[in-house]
């Protein structure tokens, strides 16, 4: 799960992470009282900023050609003007595709002055089973590009889980990082919180991009996150409950929300032959096959080990609200499955929605000739694939017809 | 010989008396496997099926029945705790098939494991199956979610991440008379406890195996990790699948995670490291076994 650059600061704030002041609002006026605020307190410029779950904010456009999902501001009444502009509006972003974002959130917050940007994240190595802290001295930028051309310029810092992040690890990566004097200790005490942040909030990553050296209030320089992005373990948000409350639903796509109501895993794709298919992996390989014998997959859609009637139902449901899908193929394989189980639920989804559409199953595995024998005594049209190639190309040619 | 297990190895089941370890639990033991005890804490003293005793502890289990090898079903928030328990009582192979246990738990459960003599296979697998000489395999040792029928016993290794494309590879060699030492699911979970590159020096060292099935995904770089190896070290045969190569970009792995991994998550890149490790591609999942029983 994914969470807003407002929550994940939340969230890092409460780990003693310095983050720029401000609050979320979601109207114009809400935004205009929080800038005043931050005024008052003696910030010379604020920053108003579109809160949406894709990157490449700032030089996004709006689809009401308002230029920019983040601005900076001098006065309250610009902030007010900015807002009004965003709010409402959808930010079409490179990360957000062509149909883009709606902003119904914005954070307005303190915009110090920077002085450097760096970079520093906290994830999971999965080549040593261990978290891994990355920093560099090149913030502000895609860090994939600088991972591909200096890569020297990213420092790596393995934790061991037994004993955690040690004071002397968040000094050696202060150092990396080129901080000087009080900003060793300042930096030292940062990264211990950001990996807090990390192993106790059960985060897939924890990204600070930027994480900025500012001028303070009172002249002297000071780190403070003012970009933050958490992605967390969906297998552990169970003892989350504050962090379950942040799931903004809105961010989501509809037919994967209705998906996942029914523990179904299901990814939209641009094709427009559905598949139905029991485990990831096997999954993930019909839709190559798809492709291969030159169909194009409408959707990923993994309905899992022990898939009821319901589920499968609900599968074919929502397939069958993509209006692009003009055929289906279901694959199963059935370890944990019960093939009869699947062809009941195949064909009490058919009977219900009407199916008008080519439909192709290949089944095998567990109980399964009482499930080529429930499809066979249905009565109902449904081509039946003797193995992943036959039904693939059986699924294609019926599409191309 | 076989790797990893015998018909003859002794098995404990944890979480026997839930409705998921009963069911396959009851599969095993119709397949001939020797499932010898259960465990289930506050159950000890009752009989599963009216045959197989349950203990309240791993420990007392394997002392009082000898089982060396644990099959684990509980659910995914005991799941860790279930494994050091099993780690605890010396046992010798652990297969864990709960799928959903928290990343970081497995990360202190490996942690934990460091200089201990038990192998863990998965999470998050559909566990090990080495097939028995009867009809439909039976007599062989099945621990975990396979269907045990569509085995048959011989000479190639098969190893992947994912359950349904294991049983898919498994299925095609069987259909073509072709059986199989052991058939290993190591899980699709990014922290696991075996990988490919361990099943596959297994295999290599084992003298019943003779040709070796590897199935990948894409995401991480252990598929690399063993192309490289079996490019120097593997004196077998050896054919590959990758899935995913039309799945979509960035939907499961973070950014700052590509950067770790070098751009070595890709299907591209695997294939080309399998290609460069002269294993044999199957164009398509329908090919796997094809693909070996050509290079044999």
């Amino acid at each position: 799960m994914n969470i807003h650059e407002y929550q994940a600061k939340q969230l890092l704030a409460q780990y003693g992470v310095a983050v720029p002041p401000g609050d979320v609002c979601t109207t114009a006026d809400e935004a205009k009282a929080i800038a005043e605020k931050l005024f008052t307190k003696g910030e010379k410029v604020v920053v108003v900023k579109s809160q949406i779950h894709a990157g490449g904010r700032g030089k996004g456009t709006f689809k009401s050609g308002f230029q920019g999902g983040v601005k900076l501001c001098k006065t309250a009444a610009d902030v007010y003007e900015k807002a009004k502009a965003m709010l409402g509006q959808v930010l079409v972003t490179k990360q957000t595709g062509p149909e883009g974002r709606l902003v119904s959130k914005l954070l307005v917050a303190a915009a110090p002055a920077i002085r450097k940007e760096l970079y520093l994240a906290v994830l999971l190595d999965r080549a040593t089973s261990r978290p891994l802290i990355m920093v560099s001295t090149e913030g502000g930028v895609d860090i994939e590009e600088v991972a591909e051309k200096t890569p020297e310029k990213i420092v790596k810092e393995t934790i061991d889980p037994a004993v955690g992040i040690m004071p002397y690890q968040g000094r050696k990566l202060a150092v990396a990082l080129g901080l000087k004097g009080d900003l060793i200790a300042q930096g030292a005490k940062l990264l211990l919180g950001v990996y807090k942040t990390w192993w106790e909030c059960d985060a897939a990553m924890v990204e600070i991009n930027p994480l900025c050296i500012i001028e303070g209030a009172d002249g002297k320089e000071a780190l403070v996150a003012v970009d933050a992005k958490i992605g967390l373990d969906d297998n552990a948000l169970y003892r989350h409950k504050n962090i379950q409350e942040m799931r903004d639903l809105a961010e989501e796509a509809p037919l994967e929300i209705e998906a996942s109501k029914f523990n179904l895993n299901y990814i939209k794709l641009d094709g427009n032959i559905a598949c139905l298919v029991n485990g990831a992996g096997l999954a993930m390989a019909t839709m190559d096959i798809i492709q291969h014998f030159g169909g194009l997959p409408a959707n990923f859609l993994d309905v899992g080990g022990g898939a009821s009637k319901d589920q499968v139902t609900a599968a074919f449901k929502i397939i069958l609200s993509d209006p692009n899908v003009k055929g289906i193929m279901v694959n199963i394989f059935g370890g944990i499955m019960d093939c009869n189980v699947i062809a009941t639920g195949i064909v009490a989804a058919v009977r219900e929605t009407g199916l008008k559409l080519p439909l192709v199953v290949r089944l095998e595995g567990n109980n399964v000739l009482a499930g080529k024998k429930t499809l066979s005594e249905s009565g109902l049209t449904i081509i039946s694939g003797d193995s992943m190639a036959d039904a693939a190309q059986k699924v294609v040619k019926a599409v191309g017809k | 010989m076989a790797i990893l297990v015998t018909p003859q190895s002794k098995i404990l089941v944890q979480g026997i008396t839930g409705s998921f370890g009963a069911r396959h639990t009851q599969l095993s033991l119709a397949y001939g496997t020797q499932v010898v005890a259960g465990v289930t804490p506050g159950k000890g003293g009752q009989l599963f099926e009216n045959q197989v005793p349950i203990f309240d502890t791993v420990a007392e289990a394997a002392r009082q029945t000898g089982a060396t090898i644990s099959a684990i079903f509980v659910p995914p928030p005991f799941a860790g705790d279930a494994i050091l328990e099993a780690v605890d009582a010396g046992l010798d192979l652990v297969v864990c098939i709960t799928e959903g246990i928290p990343v970081n738990d497995m990360v202190k459960v490996k942690r934990a494991m460091q200089g201990k003599k038990t192998r863990l296979i998965g999470p998050n697998c559909p566990g090990v199956v080495t097939p028995g000489t009867g009809k439909d395999s039976y007599g062989g040792c099945r621990i975990g979610i396979a269907p045990g029928y569509i085995h048959k016993k011989g000479n190639i290794g098969v190893v992947s991440r994912s359950g349904t494309l294991t049983y898919e590879a498994v299925w095609q060699l069987t259909c073509r008379g072709v059986g199989q030492s052991t058939c290993v699911g190591i899980g699709g979970d990014p922290v696991n406890g075996t990988s490919h590159l361990d099943i596959i020096k297994m295999f290599n060292d084992d003298p019943e195996t003779t040709g070796i099935i590897m199935i990948g995904e894409i995401g991480g770089s252990a598929e690399e990790e063993a192309a490289e190896w079996i490019k120097m070290n593997c004196k077998k045969p050896v054919a590959g699948f990758i899935a995913g190569a039309t799945a979509p970009p960035g939907r499961r792995m973070g950014h700052a995670g590509a950067i770790v991994s070098g751009g070595k998550g890709t299907a591209a890149a695997k294939i080309e490291a399998f290609k460069d490790a002269g294993i044999g591609i199957a164009v398509t999942p329908s090919e796997m076994a094809d693909t070996l029983l050509k290079m044999m």
